[in-house]
């Protein structure tokens, strides 16, 4: 009997899913730091509460230039199907929302660890691709 | 390392021409969309990108494409963020395109269709050529 562990958020990446495939009945899967979000329910669902429960463990206050930046990345990635890199991102905020948004100093401040790491992880899409 | 490193064309290294070459339909195997990620892996790190589409590589930019039966994901929609990651030489071979009676309509994002002549003439010029 094995013990599998899991610790990514099934957002993120899909540990989760690899997991499951190699779960024999009886087995034991222990969820743990980002992993715990994988015991939500609706995991396929997105919604602001589940991106402010993500928030709160990145030691993000959400405001509302948060918001707009998840939610841009959002209506993105039901277009393209994909995250956009940071450049791409950067330069998209400055076209839509205005030149003083449209910097990595806005967004970094925003977002600390980065706004492909911690922005997507939010909105609860995935990495950008190229984002290594 | 990370691509949010190289923001704001900060990295002035060296650019290459980089040539993707398409030459399989969009799903039965993992061509395609493994292709798309590796384009755009490139273009962040702001390399000189042309992608070119021969064969049944043409049906990658077939416009409506319907994935839903396969449930496999759709990723046609991400050929029209390319434009973003400035990566804006699509080179389609006219042969391959009249051989499926296709024309530039049914594609999804504007490309300039080529002659077998001027394709090889394209491919001469690269530094580097990905054979997909």
């Amino acid at each position: 009997m094995i013990l599998h562990t899991v610790n990514k958020s099934p957002f993120e990446k899909n540990t989760l899913i690899s997991c499951l495939k190699h779960c024999k009945p009886g087995s034991s899967v222990l969820l743990i730091e980002d992993g715990i979000f994988a015991a939500l329910e609706n995991l396929s669902d997105w919604t602001e509460e589940i991106a402010a429960e993500i928030a709160q463990t990145e030691e993000i206050k959400m405001s509302e230039n948060h918001w707009e930046v998840v939610t841009f990345l959002r209506d993105y990635y039901d277009e393209f199907q994909i995250a956009p890199a940071v450049r791409v991102l950067t330069k998209a905020i400055g076209k839509k929302f205005g030149k003083e948004k449209g910097n990595s100093k806005y967004l970094y401040e925003l977002f600390p660890y980065g706004p492909a790491k911690q922005a997507c992880k939010i909105a609860g899409l995935p990495k950008p691709t190229g984002c290594i | 390392m990370s691509e949010e490193m190289y923001e704001d064309d900060e990295y002035d290294g060296i650019v290459k021409k980089f040539m993707y070459v398409n030459r399989k339909a969009p799903y039965g195997t993992i061509y395609a969309l493994e292709s798309l990620e590796v384009v755009l892996i490139g273009a962040a790190f702001d390399q000189d990108i042309s992608l070119a589409f021969m064969d049944d590589g043409v049906y990658q930019l077939k416009k409506d494409q319907d994935t839903k039966a396969t449930e496999i994901k759709n990723f046609s929609p991400t050929y029209r963020a390319l434009e973003m990651y400035d990566v804006e030489k699509l080179y389609v071979s006219k042969d391959s395109m009249d051989e499926r009676g296709l024309t530039e309509d049914d594609l999804i994002v504007p490309v300039e269709l080529v002659s077998a002549e001027k394709m090889s003439d394209i491919l001469e010029e690269q530094d580097v050529i990905f054979s997909f």
